[in-house]
């Protein structure tokens, strides 16, 4: 058994020849500062995708870490869980009454709703879905095709987990979760059973041997060498496995993995975590220990209170979310951006020969002569909206076997026969952040595919 | 006087959109950006964006076009000297071929600017820096000599037909510049071919003897014997093709300067080096065909060096918006453009250059080889599929 693991190991060896690390400033160094106890923590319904609220509390209501807030209206079941003890003091809303946060008052105490400890090994892949619903942890099963929440009357192909990110500054996987080895295996041998095609985690070439998550055991390894995006879920998924018409898979971050490994160890919906603060703008980068849906308030110490120029970023610069100085950490997120706006001007700059302070990937801009400088990024978009012209840049930073621009061009027209030839549905617009990145015309690449996958889920539906 | 007053009362800016001149907010908007890299910052997706943008490249490709602006502009001084059997020295010849070349220029740009702008403004969109780079090589693609109403008048159909009736820059089915040239050739043949139009003639000029205007391409056309005779005769050896000191097209001569042009556009990777590469594969290969059954005598490497195939190649083929899409399709894409420029030039001795009509021949059908890859591709990724 042993040896034919290691030659599952040596044949699933993929080169990905395609991609883009982008060299910004403000890596976290590998200490924790602080705990945080957070004063107020928000939950978002908005991090879940499909998931149509329906309030299960009130202002005023105590709850504890594991106690459901909302339901789905839609499928019956999924719940959203308390990830700490406190009071509900916020219901905020927005333009036609759309749910947008939960505010919770935490009383420090961080005390537990009481469920028994399921023996992971003695339960049946019924239970194991009505657990997890229950705890809350469902939600964390993304489905794809089109990223949603998993439906749990579904049987998925199979389950896939990446091991490691190449997202820009990323937090370090092995840093952050090299202390929950039995957590993430006991989380693997629960999930297992609720497919038939088995889990498939990935690893990064760069420490496929050193790292913890290579002896976690019941699952399929692969091992992925490339830039960003290697790490990406859907990359691997479209080279181990590539999902046709018809077809589900299920996704889980090893964060979130590792939470599901913890509640059927100890009973707890414990969503502790180390974030990692990140960012050009960013004092000391580094990590800190704390929950999902912190206030940016709770890490003023890691930037500058006085400047009015930062943009706050849940998760990281391509695919994160802008929240704003007053905004509240992500449900899946363990990392925080602070980069500058880019909201000055620049004279003749896109004339001048030499422009040192800023990077471009293309050989247009002389940022190749440096290839270890690191940037100071912002979020100046360096031009103007353009129709595409440019052909061949996209597929470069693409690692998958499909045609970005009709992709994206078939999205923009609504067209759903075309959306399918083309692959819509092995993508999720995370993976085409880096074509957005690179497009000197300038468009909003992930919201294209992202409305392209919203008309997929109305004309499917 | 409360908050939201002040907001109301706020009159936009004079080129705003409401403002007094909001209608002409496309061009100043273009004047802005020209001058300034604007402020913008991202708003939606990645949050960081790359440096470049389509003004860098369009920069780049103009900036890739130079030297063989440059050259040609002191060809043309020089192949006047030849022909007239003046003597100048450098720096006349070409100051006299920048003169020549300038009104070109000024035309070119100014008309094809000024209904690039109007047109934006009508689509309420901020101007395109695309016109840049097709202004740029309009004068080097036509005879000196052509007559400037008559540049006016193909600058004006090809940019309105050609391109702003598709929606503007990166829409357009065909090549602007090269439908330029199309439209000259068609509408005023007299101006367009022979021998009497490569050179720049003062009034009252007369050749000397032994003189010729003729390109190397009229010789070809009658084999390797009268190639080789017009090499001695006239200054057009293989060197001098190569180096570009023969009559032609103001910018299509210099196999040297293109050449400089095509490093920069391939080492920036703004120009697809597929298409180029498989463009001189397609020629030397009819080239060869050529030569072996007998149809000219002519051995495949001359044709790299006539004509507009070298500057075709590099500038027109090249043309991300109008070439083909997908990689695979490049290659067949280049590979038809060098094969039936040098058919036209076998078989069609009446008009003997055929890198115009090749490349907008396979501008019209890119979009037909793009679909049969892009098919192709996607019923060998469901043949896998079945397969596992």
């Amino acid at each position: 058994m042993k040896i034919l693991k290691t030659v599952i190991i040596m044949s699933n060896n993929i080169d990905l020849k395609k991609g883009l690390d982008i060299p910004i400033k403000g890596a976290a160094a590998l200490k924790t500062r602080k705990t945080i106890v957070p004063d107020v923590v928000a939950m978002k319904p908005s991090d879940f995708k499909g998931f149509i609220p329906r309030l299960l509390v009130k202002e005023g209501d105590k709850v504890l870490a594991g106690s459901p807030v909302l339901a789905d209206k839609k499928t019956p079941g999924i719940l959203l869980t308390s990830p700490v003890s406190g009071v509900v003091t916020g219901i905020i809303r927005g333009d036609k009454r759309k749910l947008l946060e939960v505010l919770i008052k935490t009383d420090g105490k961080q005390e537990y709703a009481r469920t028994g400890i399921p023996k992971a090994e003695e339960l049946s892949a019924g239970q194991i879905k009505s657990s997890l619903l229950k705890s809350g942890l469902w939600p964390s099963l993304v489905q794809r095709p089109y990223g949603i929440i998993a439906n749990p009357d579904i049987k998925p192909k199979a389950i896939f987990v990446s091991a490691f990110s190449t997202a820009p500054l990323a937090a370090n996987m092995d840093y952050v979760l090299g202390d929950e080895f039995n957590n993430i295996q006991t989380g693997v041998n629960v999930l297992s059973k609720l497919t038939d095609g088995g889990i498939h985690m990935s690893l990064s070439g760069n420490n496929n041997l050193s790292t913890p998550f290579h002896k976690i055991e019941n699952v399929i390894t692969h091992v992925f060498n490339g830039k960003h995006p290697a790490g990406n879920v859907g990359i691997q998924i479209s080279h181990i496995s590539p999902i046709r018409k018809g077809e589900t898979v299920w996704t889980v971050s090893m964060l979130m993995l590792a939470a599901i490994g913890k509640y059927f160890n100890t009973g707890r919906y414990d969503l502790s975590r180390k974030i990692a603060i990140t960012g050009p703008r960013a004092i000391n980068p580094s990590y800190v220990e704390s929950f999902p849906g912190i206030s940016m308030k709770d890490i003023s110490e890691f930037y500058d209170n006085s400047a009015n120029d930062i943009r706050f970023i849940s998760g990281d610069v391509l695919s994160g979310t802008n929240i704003g100085s007053e905004g509240f950490s992500g449900f899946f997120d363990n990392q925080i951006t602070l980069i500058k706006e880019g909201n000055e001007t620049e004279l003749l700059g896109w004339a001048k020969p030499f422009r040192t302070k800023i990077f471009s990937s293309s050989r247009t801009y002389f940022s190749w002569l440096a290839p270890n400088k690191k940037y100071d990024l912002d979020t100046n978009l360096h031009g103007g909206g353009r129709a595409f012209v440019m052909s061949d840049v996209y597929g470069k930073v693409l690692p998958m076997d499909l045609f970005p621009v009709y992709l994206i061009k078939a999205c923009l027209a609504g067209d759903i026969d075309k959306m399918e030839e083309y692959g819509i549905y092995e993508v999720l617009p995370e993976d085409f952040a880096l074509c957005e990145y690179v497009d000197p015309s300038k468009n909003n690449i992930q919201d294209i595919i992202s409305k392209g996958i919203d008309l997929m889920l109305k004309e499917m539906a | 006087m409360n908050e939201s007053n002040n907001i109301e009362t706020k009159k936009p800016a004079l080129f705003e959109k409401g403002g007094k001149l909001g209608f002409l907010h496309s061009t100043t908007d273009a004047f802005e950006t020209f001058l300034r890299v604007p402020a913008t910052v991202t708003v939606k997706g990645s949050h960081v964006r790359d440096g470049v943008d389509l003004k860098r490249i369009m920069i780049i490709v103009v900036l890739a076009l130079v030297p063989a602006a440059l050259f040609g502009m002191w060809n043309v001084g020089y192949q006047h000297n030849l022909a007239f059997g003046t003597d100048w020295g450098f720096w006349k010849e070409f100051w006299f071929g920048f003169l020549k070349v300038l009104p070109l220029y000024l035309v070119s740009y100014i008309v094809g600017l000024a209904i690039e702008f109007a047109s934006s403004q009508i689509r309420n969109e901020e101007v395109n820096e695309g016109y840049l780079v097709t202004g740029m090589l309009i004068p080097l693609i036509v005879p000196v000599d052509v007559p400037l109403w008559m540049l006016a008048v193909a600058v004006a159909f090809a940019v309105i037909f050609g391109k702003e009736v598709f929606g503007g820059t990166g829409m357009n089915i065909w090549n602007p510049a090269l439908l330029t040239r199309a439209v000259l050739f068609f509408s005023y043949p007299s101006k367009m071919s022979g021998s009497a139009i490569w050179l720049a003639m003062k009034s009252g000029e007369k050749m000397i003897d032994g003189a010729t205007g003729a390109t190397p391409l009229t010789f070809a056309s009658e084999g390797l014997d009268a190639m080789n005779h017009a090499g001695v005769q006239y200054g057009m050896s293989f060197w001098n093709m190569f180096s570009g000191t023969i009559p032609g097209s103001v910018g299509e001569t210099s196999v040297i300067a293109i050449l400089i042009g095509a490093v920069i556009l391939i080492w920036t990777g703004v120009a697809s080096w597929k298409v180029m590469c498989s463009s001189v594969i397609g020629a030397l290969f009819v080239g060869w065909l050529g030569d072996i059954f007998g149809v000219t005598d002519i051995p495949a490497y001359y044709q790299l060096v006539m004509g507009g195939f070298a500057f075709g190649t590099v500038f027109m083929a090249t043309d991300p918006v109008t070439s083909a899409q997908t990689e695979w399709g490049k290659w067949i894409y280049g590979f038809f453009i060098g094969a039936l420029c040098i058919v036209v030039r076998l078989f069609n001795p009446g008009y003997a250059e055929g890198m115009m009509l090749s490349i907008l021949l396979m501008n019209t059908f890119a979009p037909l080889i793009d679909y049969l890859v892009i098919s192709g591709s996607i019923s060998r990724r469901a043949k896998k599929v079945k397969v596992a």
